[in-house]
């Protein structure tokens, strides 16, 4: 007996072939487009992980969750086309970033790139998005040397601001506060031996200095430092009325307890990364009332406040309150850019430099291909850290100083 | 003797087709050619001085760093040749310190020193940017194709082999293997053994310290986190081990596959990477801890002599 008669297999060969075509041409439909591909090397894990985790990532996975909700991103004729995700994990690796983003343009071909989580990093991969003609929108990358990298980059955007911003605007607060009697012109900085804090404090040096401010304390520590108590004591024994902590998220949260427990109550209160951290504020509860910090939202914008409370529910946490909102706001440039040019990188570049865009910010539009459209100080008020430097802009809000006195323990 | 010269008429052919290789392959392949050589080098170089004296150094990356700071920080001032030339300068300078005041240690603490160096030296560039120079950052913008650094890494790869290729044959390899099986054996038959392990510490640093040097110019910014990834380290003995630190070949028989699986694994299970990585670690020191070609040897050897008994 046998198991296949002749007709049954000629029959399924026939299916086959057929089956086989119909792939064939699905496979050649698909170079007509079924897809917008958009890929990303990002710190998965790793010393950058945490960072990446809270300030990037999450805003790619929710902007993309979006758009393919709404059916894809819109071409310029009107139809739309799904974002489909090349994902790749650099392991806080320049190495790996590097090789990543090359991988994706050379093997993947992917229509956009999107940038990595870091100065270092967006750094790293500057002259490769220039090279394959990739329009980079750098968020998380804070540098004052922007104007340079445009220079050299024409395609590269940098949308975060530079060091001097936040600490001017610092030493503005300061000064107004010093002027209103509030504080004295003492100032005690402390400041992390790594990228960030040695950038703020040769900004802030400088920014002190130019304002008439005093730095009576001005002490490096380095990465990795757990006990903070020496140094809270010697800044309170300084007689300044000002701590500044350019600092990083581990070492934010420990200033903010040590401080507590040394009744250390200066009375402006500024730290570093980590203060905007959703964390921090589940941490310490309403103690945080009246801390400083770098960014800051405007509460009473009402797509900033839409925006976090979707974030809240499709990652299930919300967002921090500095780098996050601008990560969002450039993926919707970028989307608009496509919606007005297409697939055309070189159009979607110019297009990002030149024109003006609808985004949670409001309207937004960079200058020599920066935003400056920033909050560089903000403050906790009432459970919000609200943004209030510069206090010029509209939507800012009054800094409450001084800081209220830790509540007894 | 013919068959050195054959050997040698392969090995230059093979050279040539690689150096080559750039124009065939995209922008993507010669990233993936420079990275993979890059590891043949560090690899070969850290079997060079561990191999044969089975010390287990995690230096790597403290030279490694060296090489990629001092391009870093003097690429604006000299012409590229001689930033290479004083980055070597440095990387034998400062193994020759190292090895002066430690190459007496053995065994875990030698490995611990050496694990501690990287981050020593990092700690001091750290601290030198923050106190003197003001900044931590440093830019590379140096006019050197990924082609260019390929071709580079090449070069020394095969200086490299070429190194223990002669070593191998000459009075220092034969001093080399006494040590290797038996310190006391080796002192009393007259070998001065601290001289030779320095000598080649020194040779494995400083070419250690070129890689890094010639590789710099790829990642544009350079900051002590990035250049002092310990992993780079782990990575070149988990590859060295895995060939066969003992052979001349074997390094580098052992990066290669290595690396194209790194990048396939990263490429095909970017969230899994680690987990996996670390279980490979696990699989090459318990499966084949004198690594594939020496286990391959094994294996053939053993098969004859069942041959032959039946």
């Amino acid at each position: 007996m046998t198991v296949f008669s002749r007709r049954s297999v000629l029959r399924a060969i026939g299916l086959a072939a057929t089956l086989l075509a119909g792939v064939g041409t699905a496979a050649v439909s698909a170079q007509d487009r079924t897809s917008v591909k958009i890929g990303y090397a990002i710190s998965k894990t790793g010393a950058n992980a945490g960072g990446a985790g809270i300030t990037t990532l999450p805003n790619y996975q929710l902007w993309v969750h979006e758009v393919n909700e709404a059916g894809g991103l819109e071409m310029p004729d009107g139809s739309r086309l799904p974002i489909e995700v090349l994902e790749y994990d650099d392991r806080s690796s320049s190495e790996e970033v590097v090789r990543a983003v090359e991988r994706l343009a050379t093997q993947d071909q992917v229509d956009f790139i999107l940038v990595p989580w870091g100065t270092g990093f967006n750094l790293a991969v500057a002259p490769l998005f220039d090279r394959f003609g990739y329009p980079q929108l750098a968020v998380s990358a804070v540098t004052d040397k922007a104007p340079e990298f445009v220079q050299r980059w024409k395609k590269s955007f940098w949308l975060l601001g530079g060091g001097h911003d936040y600490t001017e605007a610092l030493s503005k607060i300061l000064l107004d506060q010093q002027a209103a009697g509030t504080i004295n012109g003492d100032v005690a900085v402390i400041s992390v031996a790594d990228g960030f804090g040695i950038d703020l404090i040769t900004a802030a040096r400088q920014s002190f200095a130019d304002a008439g401010l005093n730095m009576v304390y001005d002490v490096t520590y380095p990465v990795g430092t757990t006990d903070f108590t020496p140094m809270l004591n010697e800044a309170a024994a300084s007689g300044a009325d000002t701590f500044v902590a350019f600092s990083y998220p581990p070492d934010t949260f420990a200033l903010t307890q040590q401080a507590q427990v040394a009744a250390f109550n200066p009375k402006v209160l500024y730290l570093g990364v980590g203060t905007g951290f959703p964390v921090y504020q589940a941490n310490n509860g309403d103690k945080i009332e009246g801390i400083m910090s770098l960014g800051g939202i405007d509460v009473n914008n009402e797509a900033v406040m839409d925006y976090r409370a979707r974030h809240e529910e499709f990652i299930g946490q919300a967002p921090d309150w500095w780098g996050s909102v601008i990560t969002y706001a450039s993926l919707q440039m970028l989307e608009e850019a496509i919606k007005r040019h297409g697939l055309d990188r070189e159009a979607v570049s110019a297009e990002l430099s030149t024109g003006t865009f609808d985004t949670v910010l409001g309207e937004t539009k960079l200058e020599d291909n920066q935003l400056r459209q920033l909050w560089f100080g903000g403050q906790w008020q009432n459970g919000n850290f609200v943004a209030v430097a510069p206090s010029d802009r509209e939507g800012a809000s009054a800094p409450i100083l001084p800081k209220a006195p830790w509540p007894a323990q | 003797m013919t068959r050195t010269i054959l050997g040698f008429a392969l090995v230059a052919l093979g050279l040539a087709a690689l150096a080559w290789l750039p124009t065939q392959v995209g922008a993507y392949g010669v990233g993936l050619l420079l990275g993979m050589t890059g590891y043949v080098v560090l690899a070969s170089a850290w079997a060079l001085f561990s191999g044969p004296t089975r010390y287990v150094s995690l230096a790597t990356v403290a030279f490694f760093g060296i090489g990629a700071y001092t391009v870093a920080v003097l690429s604006e001032t000299l012409p590229y040749w001689a930033v290479l030339l004083v980055a070597a300068g440095i990387g034998l300078a400062v193994a020759l310190v190292v090895g002066l005041a430690t190459l007496r240690l053995a065994g875990v603490y030698f490995v611990i020193f050496t694990f501690g160096l990287a981050e020593l030296i990092r700690q001091l560039v750290t601290w030198y940017e923050v106190n003197v120079t003001g900044t931590l950052g440093r830019y590379i913008f140096l006019p050197i194709s990924p082609e260019q650094i390929y071709w580079q890494l090449l070069a020394l790869a095969a200086l490299t082999i070429g190194i223990g290729w002669l070593i191998a044959r000459s009075r220092l390899g034969l001093a080399l293997k006494v040590i290797g099986d038996d310190e006391t054996v080796a002192a009393h038959t007259g070998i001065d053994i601290s001289g030779v392990k320095l000598a080649l510490f020194a040779v494995s640093a400083t070419i250690i310290t070129l890689v890094g040097a010639i590789q710099a110019p790829r990642w544009t910014y350079v900051e002590p986190s990035i250049v002092f990834n310990p992993t780079i380290s782990f990575l070149t003995l988990i590859m060295a081990l895995l060939g066969g630190a003992n052979r001349l070949w074997g390094p580098a028989l052992g990066a290669i596959p290595l690396f194209l699986l790194f990048e396939w694994l990263s490429a095909n299970f970017p969230s899994h990477y680690s987990i996996i990585l670390g279980l490979m670690f696990i699989a090459i020191v318990f499966v084949v801890p004198r690594g594939v070609l020496a286990g391959v040897e094994d294996l053939w050897k053993r098969l004859r002599r069942k041959g032959e008994a039946a």
